[in-house]
């Protein structure tokens, strides 16, 4: 039986039944919010990472009880999530873990660890400086114990290796679908491509986790049928994180007539080209070394991004790019200049849009959308 | 070639018809259903033409209203209508503002009237026809009075933006016995500087022309061009710009006489 995206669509549900068997059989669940996190530390303790809900509305006004309402909704969701117990993630998880990325969240967490234990790992924003390096380094180290303290287990190089090896597959596995949309027309559409690389950080077991990914280039890969009809506007998404719930959008696009074929965000194409280095004598340093990489806003400066989303604006072929920040992320908002500039360069037209989770503006989304498309064609 | 282009606002309905080189323009407060307005007219500018719904070429529709009449003909933003329909009417502009009932939106176009950038007003009604439309309500006006009782020698200092306090605000002016006409100059100034803010972000090239509904009222005029410091080009029939370019994206450069 083949691999398909449906497949893809109920990661969650088959990988919260697992993670509830595993926990039942004594196995430890850590929580992750970030990219930043490094997963490999809790395979290789032999806890299951997994990703927490923090992509749909449905909580947000149970968290403005608590956090400021003009702050970011991926960090009232998160914390809405955690506070009303809907998140089953959450729910299973015997520890979290955040970072320093952003203010909010830094100070979201303080408040979370009254739900939940929260370890929050300090990272630095400036990527070129030893000191730096050698923070995040220590940070990393300081996690190791801290797991190997919570959850009673000796973390090995030899198994930490182990689980760089399988991290890097399953970057090199996502990479590689992402990659196919390249083609014009691409194979996958940004809703589809939304479905893989988002649910994928559901997975409870890396190993058949890359299998299905591998499975399903292969058939994407053959079966594109040539398809004829009118060519879509080929759109690059930037900016924020984006998952299911919170896919407003890629979704606008198209149904607007275009096609998200790239997204240059947090569980998309952001972390791909990134790979922890195996030549390396300590794991802790590999996996240091490719974390800071990660052109997240929050660096200062960041100019891997702009350097990536130029390589994408022509691997990709764009027509368009659309760079969405979530309400009162300072640091996206701010970068949105410079990309703007970058993008504006190239003599493609470049949309910077502000919104949070809601729906109340998708009449305003949608006429910046078409007319952005209307740009195009 | 008979075209037909409708611009179906959060207010005003307007539709304009090119039949052979001659114009016909109707316009209908839009109500509560877009289709209904679209309909009406359509008839409209078929009575005016004596023309047949069968003789229509195309219709194009744009406005917020352009999804709900989507089967009556092809839908195109504002943005597209109101850059080909100045770039018709003004081939030396390269920055438009547009000020409607319900956004305000500053475009770049090309010498050949594509659009090469634009932003729009946020979420709240601040800088568009709404704001000045509640704010007329507060002094007993009616919005298309405000352009003529404006006294700017005498200008009273609105600052809030919001639509709500600038309410409360002109409220407690009158209160005091602040006159009337200071305080509709105050009012202009605040929708000339926040749109005059909007055009600098997106840069000025060439003319600027002044299109929608708000483009009638004098003290926006006036104080657009103070805050921008150059002179606006505004058409006649300044409520029209969406709908004529609707109709002529649907009869691509046909020459019309603009009366």
């Amino acid at each position: 039986m083949s691999v398909n995206l449906e497949d893809f669509m109920s990661i969650r549900e088959v990988s919260l039944m697992k993670i509830k068997e595993a926990k039942d059989e004594g196995q430890k669940v850590v929580g992750i919010y970030c990219t930043y996190c490094p997963q490999e530390m809790i395979l290789a303790a032999g806890a299951i990472p997994v990703s927490l809900c923090g992509t749909s509305e449905k909580p947000i006004a149970a968290a403005e009880t608590v956090l400021p309402r003009n702050l970011c909704p991926l960090i009232k969701s998160s914390y809405g999530f955690a506070a009303t117990d809907t998140c089953p993630f959450f729910h299973f998880s015997d520890l979290v873990i955040g970072e320093t990325t952003c203010d909010g969240k830094k100070k979201m967490f303080e408040i979370m660890q009254d739900i939940k234990p929260v370890y929050v790992m300090q990272l630095p924003h400036l990527h070129q400086l030893d000191a730096a390096l050698e923070l995040w380094v220590t940070e990393l180290r300081r996690l190791r114990s801290t797991l190997e303290e919570q959850l009673d287990v000796k973390i090995t190089d030899e198994k930490l290796w182990d689980a760089i090896r399988k991290v890097n597959q399953e970057t090199i596995a996502v990479k590689a679908i992402c990659d196919l949309n390249k083609m014009d027309p691409p194979v996958l559409s940004g809703l589809d491509l939304l479905t893989v690389t988002w649910s994928r950080n559901f997975s409870s077991d890396k190993g058949s986790l890359v299998t299905m990914l591998k499975e399903l280039q292969q058939e994407l890969a053959a079966s594109r049928a040539a398809q004829g009809g009118t060519k879509k506007p080929r759109v690059l998404l930037t900016g924020c994180p984006v998952g299911l719930g919170s896919e407003k959008v890629i979704r606008l696009v198209e149904e607007s007539g275009g096609l998200v074929v790239a997204m240059e965000n947090c569980s998309g194409y952001k972390t791909l080209e990134l790979q922890s280095d195996t030549e390396l004598n300590d794991p802790i340093v590999a996996l240091a070394q490719k974390y800071m990489e990660i052109p997240c806003s929050c660096m200062s400066p960041n100019p891997y991004r702009l350097e990536l989303l130029e390589r994408m604006l022509e691997e990709f072929r764009v027509d368009a790019v659309i760079d969405l920040t979530w309400q009162a992320c300072h640091t996206y908002n701010v970068e949105a200049f410079a990309v703007g500039n970058l993008v504006r360069d190239k003599g493609l037209p470049y949309l910077h849009l502000e919104s949070d989770y809601s729906s109340s503006d998708l009449e305003t989304l949608k006429i910046r959308i078409e007319a952005l498309l209307e740009m195009v064609a | 070639m008979l075209v037909v282009g409708l611009d179906i606002g959060s207010v005003a309905a307007k539709g304009v018809m090119l039949d052979r080189g001659r114009m016909h323009r109707a316009m209908i407060p839009t109500g509560w259903s877009p289709r209904d307005a679209s309909e009406e007219l359509i008839y409209k500018l078929l009575q005016m033409s004596g023309r047949e719904r069968e003789q229509l070429d195309d219709i194009i529709v744009t406005g917020y209203g352009r999804i709900a009449v989507a089967g009556a003909g092809q839908a195109a933003t504002e943005i597209k209508c109101h850059a080909r329909a100045v770039a018709e009417l003004y081939p030396q502009v390269g920055t438009i503002i547009d000020i409607g009932g319900q956004d305000s939106k500053v475009i770049r176009i090309n010498k050949q009237g594509r659009v090469i950038d634009f932003a729009m007003n946020d979420k709240c009604a601040a800088g568009t026809g709404r704001f000045l439309q509640v704010m007329a309500n507060a002094l007993g006006l009616d919005v298309s009075e405000l352009g003529e009782h404006e006294d700017p020698n005498h200008m009273v200092a609105v600052n809030s933006m919001c639509t709500v306090f600038a309410e409360s605000e002109i409220i407690g002016l009158l209160a005091r016995g602040t006159s009337k006409a200071g305080i509709i100059a105050g009012l202009h100034q605040s929708v000339g500087r926040r749109v005059a803010a909007m055009v600098r972000r997106i840069g000025i090239d060439g003319k600027v022309a002044f299109t929608g509904g708000v483009a009638k009222n004098l003290g926006v005029r006036r104080a657009l061009q103070e805050e921008l410091g150059c002179q606006l080009l505004i058409p006649e029939e300044c409520q029209f710009t969406g709908a004529l370019g609707a109709a002529l994206l649907g009869q691509n450069n046909m020459k019309i006489a603009w009366s």
